[in-house]
């Protein structure tokens, strides 16, 4: 049974829109999808190697909002996200090499083996933190929006929450606050309909989240998930206002995880959800739905895309031995940063 | 006139001798201190519920709004939890929040952000960014406080790596700990006590810190150690005073912050009377008095000529009625009698 369908019309009728984005860019989005799916199946082939001693949420699948949303940040803008941090790490221009010195407990890992997969962070590229506790991160990043209002700067805050965290209190007492001082943030809630294994249905009462947020009095959006452009074009609205000082933004964008809640493969066969859904949305992938729509319009091919293909894996290999080769750290390490000076 | 208000009015406290210097009172102190921070530092904010309200959180934000403005001390929407996030992810970023409860009982809301987030930022992010937040309550006791509004939670904070905490007993100490306080890129919790806040002392003017990690002797003695802060050191404090006239002779030292907490000068202590009694307004077991009972067993045991004692509360809730609060807390006169056994007298 297909408990939750796909509802988006993925490119139809997007033809006409093309013209207005320079190849260039529209090409970017692209690659930048596919290496997030190539980086991500290579961790998840590797993942019982057992070299990687983390706790790993692949987004295959997912790559349509984290791409999407960044190519309407700017590097200044701040990024938040859960416990699913490889698809905003990368699109938001995170370092590939610390990050599996990361995965791989290395002292060189963006957060010096403190954090994990579920901790990237990197300020350098206003990838501003991440939180294993789900929705955690939700008032730390209204709290950096409200930073930016109070010292007048200009860079605008997103956090990624799923649709989980909607149903965290905290989650409402940020949206209720944000609304109430009218802060420059946008929140990016992937609906992906799960919970680990639990479906929306079992926490849920019947509702559309995009509705219930509108509710805290803010905008909010509905955005097909699995189309890039889409996205893009969502969060463009979404941060120039913002940045006028409209206020926050709410935007829901259905998207399905091909893979298990956690670690590698798919876990469906385990009864919590149809193998036949998860397979309904592979025919609107974000990447190959994307990919036909570009070639249709005669800016790529297999040629093309190949060669991408290739440089992305020669650069994942070389990341991995990277990864592999660097150093462990030492028991001094363990004591630095406890407290500020 | 806020219900608990005649209760604290009525509190007798040693008078400050006014040749000393300028005498304040302990609400009025933290409002300086707030005041003075405001004014020095922009990134300061002060929020909390009802910091802007007539009564002012017993009057230690009274005119704040009005001397600076309603954009940096504002009043908290009832969302501990949410706010105690959105005062970490402001602090991440370049501003230094004031987060202010009547009650440390509602900092139990906000025990994920806290303890979860601010107090683990900087070492999960590897030093990459700094959690400059403070967070502020005072102890409620009697009146009916009750089992939810008279709690002590640095016990269970004490346990917390990354957390630093403050419990001043003095306009002084309150005065400069939280300007030290807010001066610290840390996040610090500030626990004051209800039952202290009309006490008067002498308060310099202008900007001064009072440090973290720095004990101080309120008595000097040679037959036992009392060591604590807060509201309990206060009461020790008069026990040992009138204790004097029986012929014991008991120093006390007020630790003034508990996390970090200054070993140096409880060792120093010990050395010469070779007793300790550890006071706390939280309970007894598991907390400041069992932590600081167990580093005396571990590393000062050469010294000691009796077993060390602990004057905290009973392993019961706080009961609400006038009755049975007599018995659940200590007062000078238990204090007294606890003191009177390790002396042998
Ligand atoms: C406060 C809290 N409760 C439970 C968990 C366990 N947990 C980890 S991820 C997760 C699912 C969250 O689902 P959602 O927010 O929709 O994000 P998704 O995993 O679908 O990206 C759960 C329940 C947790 N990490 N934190």
């Amino acid at each position: 049974m297909i408990r939750y369908p796909y509802q988006g019309t993925s490119f139809d009728d997007w033809q006409h829109k093309l013209s207005s984005y320079a190849p260039e860019f529209l090409l970017k989005l692209f690659r930048d999808m596919l290496r997030i799916r190539i980086i991500e199946e290579e961790v998840e082939r590797r993942y019982f190697q057992d070299h990687m001693k983390t706790p790993i949420h692949l987004v295959i699948g997912q790559e349509a909002t984290s791409v999407g949303a960044c190519a309407a940040m700017t590097r200044a803008d701040l990024l938040y996200a859960s416990h699913r941090t490889h698809g905003n790490y990368l699109a938001k221009g995170g370092d590939l090499k610390a990050m599996l010195c990361e995965f791989h407990c290395r002292i060189n890992g963006c957060t010096g083996s403190r954090g994990g997969s579920m901790h990237l962070m990197d300020k350098s590229v206003g990838m501003a933190g991440s939180s294993a506790i789900v929705a955690g991160v939700v008032p730390i990043a209204t709290g950096a929006a409200l930073a930016a209002q109070m010292h007048g700067e200009s860079y605008v805050t997103t956090v990624f929450l799923g649709d989980a965290a909607t149903e965290e209190g905290a989650v409402s007492e940020a949206l209720n606050f944000a609304a109430l001082k009218q802060l420059p943030i946008v929140y990016f809630c992937e609906n992906n309909f799960y919970s680990v294994q639990s479906p929306l249905v079992t926490r849920q009462p019947k509702r559309e989240l995009y509705k219930w947020a509108a509710g805290y009095g803010m905008a909010s959006e509905l955005v097909d998930g699995t189309n890039v452009l889409a996205v893009y074009e969502t969060m463009q609205t979404a941060v120039a206002r913002a940045k006028r000082g409209e206020g926050p933004t709410f935007i829901e964008s259905p998207v399905y995880r091909f893979r298990a809640h956690g670690g590698a493969g798919d876990d469906s066969k385990t009864g919590y959800r149809d193998i036949a859904e998860r397979e309904a949305w592979e025919k609107v992938c974000p990447l190959e739905t994307y990919f036909t729509f570009l070639k249709s319009a005669g800016l790529i091919d297999e040629t093309v895309r190949n060669t991408m293909a290739g440089e992305i894996m020669a650069e994942t290999m070389e990341a991995f031995d990277y990864a592999l080769a660097s150093p462990k750290p030492t028991e001094a390490d363990l004591y630095t940063h406890v407290y500020a000076d | 006139m806020p219900w608990d208000e005649g209760l604290v009015n009525s509190l007798v406290y040693d008078a400050p001798d006014p040749n000393e210097g300028r005498v304040l009172g302990y609400a009025q102190a933290v409002n300086e201190a707030l005041s003075l921070a405001l004014d020095h530092d922009p990134a300061v904010f002060v929020t909390g519920q009802g910091v802007d309200d007539p009564t002012a959180m017993f009057g230690v934000t009274k005119g704040l709004q009005e001397k600076f403005n309603a954009g940096r001390v504002f009043d908290s929407p009832l969302s501990e939890e949410g706010m105690m996030g959105i005062c970490t992810g402001a602090a991440m970023h370049g501003m230094r929040p004031v987060f202010m409860h009547n009650r440390p009982d509602f900092i139990l809301l906000a025990f994920n952000q806290l303890v979860t987030h601010a107090a683990k930022m900087h070492y999960m992010d590897n030093g990459q960014t700094t959690v400059p937040l403070v967070v502020w309550a005072a102890i409620g006791r009697g009146w009916g406080s009750g089992a939810q509004h008279s709690q002590s939670i640095q016990g269970l904070l004490l346990t917390v790596p990354g957390l630093k905490i403050v419990m001043p007993s003095t306009p002084y100490d309150a005065k400069g700990l939280m300007l030290s306080a807010i001066a610290d890129n840390n996040p610090v919790l500030v626990f004051e006590h209800r039952w202290l806040m009309k006490k008067e002392g002498v308060v310099p003017e202008g900007m001064y810190r009072v440090p973290f990690g720095k004990g101080v002797y309120r008595r000097r003695g040679k037959d036992l150690t009392i060591v604590g802060a807060s509201h309990a050191l206060e009461l020790s404090l008069q026990a040992a005073n009138k204790l004097a006239a029986e012929g014991i002779d008991a120093e006390v030292i007020d630790l003034r912050t508990l996390k970090p907490l200054d070993e140096e000068i409880i060792a120093a202590s010990l050395q010469k009377t070779g007793r300790l009694l550890v006071v706390d307004t939280g309970w007894a077991m598991g907390g400041v008095c069992a932590e600081i009972g167990c580093l005396a067993a571990e590393k000062w045991f050469e010294h000691l000529k009796g077993p060390v004692r602990r004057i905290g509360l009973p392993d019961i809730p706080h009961p609400a009625g006038y009755t049975l609060e007599q018995f659940f807390y200590p007062d000078v006169a238990r204090i007294s009698q606890t003191i009177r056994e390790m002396c042998g007298k």
